[in-house]
């Protein structure tokens, strides 16, 4: 058995022949080279940061803003089930909630994607055929990342076989952890290739990352690497997607844009449950990023019980009362 | 304009309810002022919201000599521990009645809810709070055994922080057992007037805070009355100047805040985003109408575009506009005539050849407004880098090494406060030492606590506000006299 954090050691492994854009074209040719990069990003001041999210928590959001805010979420959520326990038919389930969330209102909006398991991603491909929506796998030993390369290029490329159109790997923190960027690195690209046409969401698994300076390293990684999105979490970590996390990110996926030209989407996920939660990270994204995220092609919330919860308040907005529990749908 | 509008989010004013006109506050009782009534208006629509009256001499003599007899009788000789219960419980007033005191200190200052809410308001209650801890602690203050008060303040307050400007000033003179005479700023008489009432409602005996409203004449009244025994003031250092020189000879203690120019210094090793929230911070928080604005940007050239990048493109979000909205980041400027004073050294900070950077941004038909304003290309011999311009103006300068940062930083003829931001602790270390400001914040600017004291070098003022140091300006004792 080859030992997983030894990456050398894997059979197969081929050095990675993507080059990340200009001016950093060449942060990759050492390792020394990258660290020296990485260490080189401004610091994050973990008080200041916290601070400028709190703030933005504090935004009013109300009638006509409010009601436009919780249609864009609605669309912008990658609706969720990771569970052990998962079948075809939670699958199903999930792709008829997709398409209708709410059978009350057929003005709602239709979510972005369904994220699912790799294994059934073929029954969210075909229960979703025709409509738009994405059909999103986890792959790469999700969520704990801890299998050989090799393996996870073939979780990858199974994923986008069975008829995933985006995927969602993890990156190797024990290698971002020990310092290994450069292989954290030519990981995400190795995982890049593997998914052809599908669109790349790379998890940083921020609850493990801890500071603030790491996940900005992280999110460099993964931009750089070719990720078409950075991802805060699986899901299965706590803490999950916070405000002070995302605004990091985001300000990763602004510099880079001024830097290199590209865009890379953001997609917080775990954690965000209500629709003032989803609220206060649209209001993020307009004041740190700009209106040019506010679009479920550049930002994604990985959620279940989000969908929910907007609806209510959606319902609520159009009736003018709370209604319950009873009127949105199980999944 | 964004696709993300964010819908009108107005507090409403109906919590306040302001009458049609004012009297002075003495002895426990509203009164009529001899002098003429003014009126104060509200500077993001220009609309009148009340008259105020006027103390003249006579009023301010009669106020003067309740506070002696407050002092004598009643608050004087209480226990220290009865006066702690009148604080807190004025404390807990300006928590429970915390909306009305911000929203009547937004309209009649024009600065945004959000800050009267979450900062002037809970700021003045924490005065009160932290106070009223001291009142019966004295003897533990290291100011001597037996520290006792001075008598009866004369205080005058500014128009940039009505009710935490009155908290500064009243709770450490009441927790050290002096009785007070306070005139608020002639523009913004409101919410001292609310806290009038508040003493009435913690049935603090008659006397020991006293109220005046009134211009430079009241204030001078109070200053120079023969039986006030301490001033304190907080406001322009033109008027520190007079008052000092009318203190001199006098057995009366003083204790002045006055203006400021603080440098705000960006090293290369800064955490840039968060640096830039305390640039913006630093400068319009307030718009500017704060005493130790960081209103010099002292940034390294190395990064000298990239901050000023990051920094304009910040500041193109900050939202400006009506007081009321809680989204409002920005309000409106105090008065007409402060607005003409930041008009006037805004054109000279042009004309002396610096450059003009202002967001588009839309601004109200009526009120006093003027937009977040940066100038680069400034140079230490430009006026808009010397005095102080109180709006929201920031004057950038750049610098190459820390000795030229702490030079320039300290080439000012004030000493408020000061920023640094570095990722360095040894080198913040180091910098703060050499620093010649009352306040050095790090990574951080506009921070305000009680428990830390605030005051200036040169001509920025001096005698210290807050903490254990604020409460030797009400005190004498055999160490501190």
């Amino acid at each position: 058995m080859t030992h997983v954090l030894d990456p050398d050691a894997l059979p197969g492994a081929t050095p990675a022949v993507h080059a990340p854009l200009p001016p950093y074209d060449d942060v990759i040719r050492s390792d020394a080279a990258f660290r020296a990069f990485l260490h080189g990003l401004p610091g994050v001041d973990q008080v200041g940061a916290e601070a400028r999210a709190a703030q933005l928590g504090t935004r009013s959001i109300k009638t006509t803003s409010k009601a436009w805010a919780i249609d864009m979420a609605i669309s912008m959520v990658d609706l969720t089930t990771l569970e052990g326990a998962d079948t075809p038919g939670k699958v199903r389930s999930l792709a008829a909630k997709a398409k209708q969330p709410d059978p009350s209102d057929p003005t709602t909006p239709r979510v972005a994607a369904v994220c699912v398991y790799g294994d059934l991603a073929g029954v969210a491909r075909e229960a979703l055929a025709g409509t738009g929506i994405h059909v999103a796998a986890v792959a790469t030993a999700f969520p704990s990342g801890r299998a050989s390369r090799a393996v996870k290029i073939a979780d990858v490329r199974d994923a986008v076989e069975n008829g995933a159109d985006e995927i969602d790997m993890v990156i190797d923190r024990g290698a971002f952890l020990t310092g290994r960027y450069l292989d954290v690195y030519e990981e995400i690209v190795a995982v890049k290739e593997a998914c052809g046409d599908a669109h790349l969401k790379v998890i940083l698994e921020t609850g493990e990352l801890k500071t603030l300076d790491n996940v900005r390293r992280a999110s460099w990684i993964a931009m750089l690497a070719g990720g078409d999105f950075i991802k805060t979490s699986t899901g299965k970590v706590s803490p999950a997607a916070t405000l002070p996390v995302g605004l990091v990110m985001l300000e990763a996926v602004r510099d880079f844009r001024i830097a290199t030209g590209r865009q890379i989407g953001f997609k917080p996920a775990g954690g965000i449950r209500t629709t003032k939660d989803a609220v206060k990270h649209l209001v993020m994204i307009n004041e740190t990023v700009g209106p040019d995220w506010l679009d479920p092609d550049w930002f994604r919330f990985g959620a279940s019980s989000l969908l929910n919860d907007l609806l209510l308040q959606r319902q609520k907005l159009r009736t003018g009362h709370y209604s319950g529990p009873d009127y949105v749908t199980v999944d | 304009m964004s696709v993300f509008e964010y819908a009108p989010a107005p507090e409403s004013r109906s919590i306040v309810d302001i009458a049609p006109s004012y009297g002075l506050f003495i002895d426990g009782e509203f009164v009529d002022g001899t002098g003429e009534s003014f009126t104060t208006v509200n500077p993001a629509t220009e609309e009148v919201l009340t008259e105020v009256s006027s103390a003249g001499d006579a009023d301010v003599d009669r106020a003067v000599r309740a506070a002696r007899r407050a002092f004598e009788r009643t608050w004087g000789p209480m226990r220290p521990a009865d006066r702690g219960k009148y604080l807190f419980r004025i404390a807990r007033l300006l928590q429970e009645r915390a909306r009305e005191f911000a929203v009547l200190e937004s309209l009649d200052n024009g600065k945004p809810i959000r800050e009267s809410r979450d900062v002037d308001v809970p700021l003045a209650a924490a005065h009160f709070f932290y106070h009223a801890g001291w009142a019966d602690k004295l003897e533990h203050a290291g100011l001597g055994p037996a520290p006792r008060p001075l008598g009866v303040a004369g205080q005058v307050i500014p128009w940039n922080f009505p009710l935490l400007m009155l908290a500064w000033k009243v709770a450490p003179a009441l927790a050290t057992g002096n009785t007070v005479v306070l005139k608020p700023a002639e523009t913004t008489p409101l919410t001292a007037l609310l806290f009038a009432e508040v003493c009435r409602q913690a049935d603090l005996p008659p006397g020991v805070v006293n109220i005046v409203t009134g211009a430079g004449d009241t204030g001078r009244a109070v200053v120079e009355h023969g039986d006030v025994d301490k001033v304190a003031f907080t406001g322009s250092t033109e008027v520190g100047r007079s008052i000092a020189r009318a203190v001199a000879g006098t057995q009366k203690r003083l204790s002045l805040e006055l203006g400021g120019k603080a440098a705000n210094i960006v090293f290369d090793d800064a955490p840039i985003d968060q640096a830039v929230e305390g640039i913006v911070q630093g400068i319009f928080f307030n718009q500017g109408h704060v005493c130790c604005a960081g209103s010099r940007l002292l940034v390294q050239e190395s990064i000298h575009d990239e901050v000023i990048a990051s920094l304009q493109r910040r500041i193109s979000t900050l939202r400006v506009g009506d007081p009321l909205d809680k989204n409002t980041d920005i309000g409106a400027i105090n008065s007409a005539e402060q607005l003409a004073r930041i008009r006037e050294l805004s054109d000279i900070g042009e004309a002396e050849g610096a450059q003009r950077w202002q967001p588009a941004c839309e601004l109200p038909d009526r009120g006093y407004w003027f937009p977040p304003t940066v100038f680069t290309d400034v140079s230490p011999a430009h006026r808009i880098a010397r005095d102080e311009v109180f709006g929201p103006v920031l004057s950038v300068l750049t610098f190459r090494t820390p000795d030229e940062a702490v030079a320039k930083a300290n080439n000012s003829t004030y000493g408020l406060s000061a920023g640094i931001w570095s990722e360095k602790g040894s080198r913040i270390l180091k910098i703060a030492d050499q620093l010649r400001a009352g306040v050095v914040w790090a990574n951080t600017f506009n921070k305000f606590d009680p428990t830390s004291p605030f005051g200036g070098y040169k001509q920025s003022g001096y005698g210290r506000e807050g903490g254990r140091h604020g409460l030797a300006a009400y005190l004498t004792g055999d160490d501190s006299k």
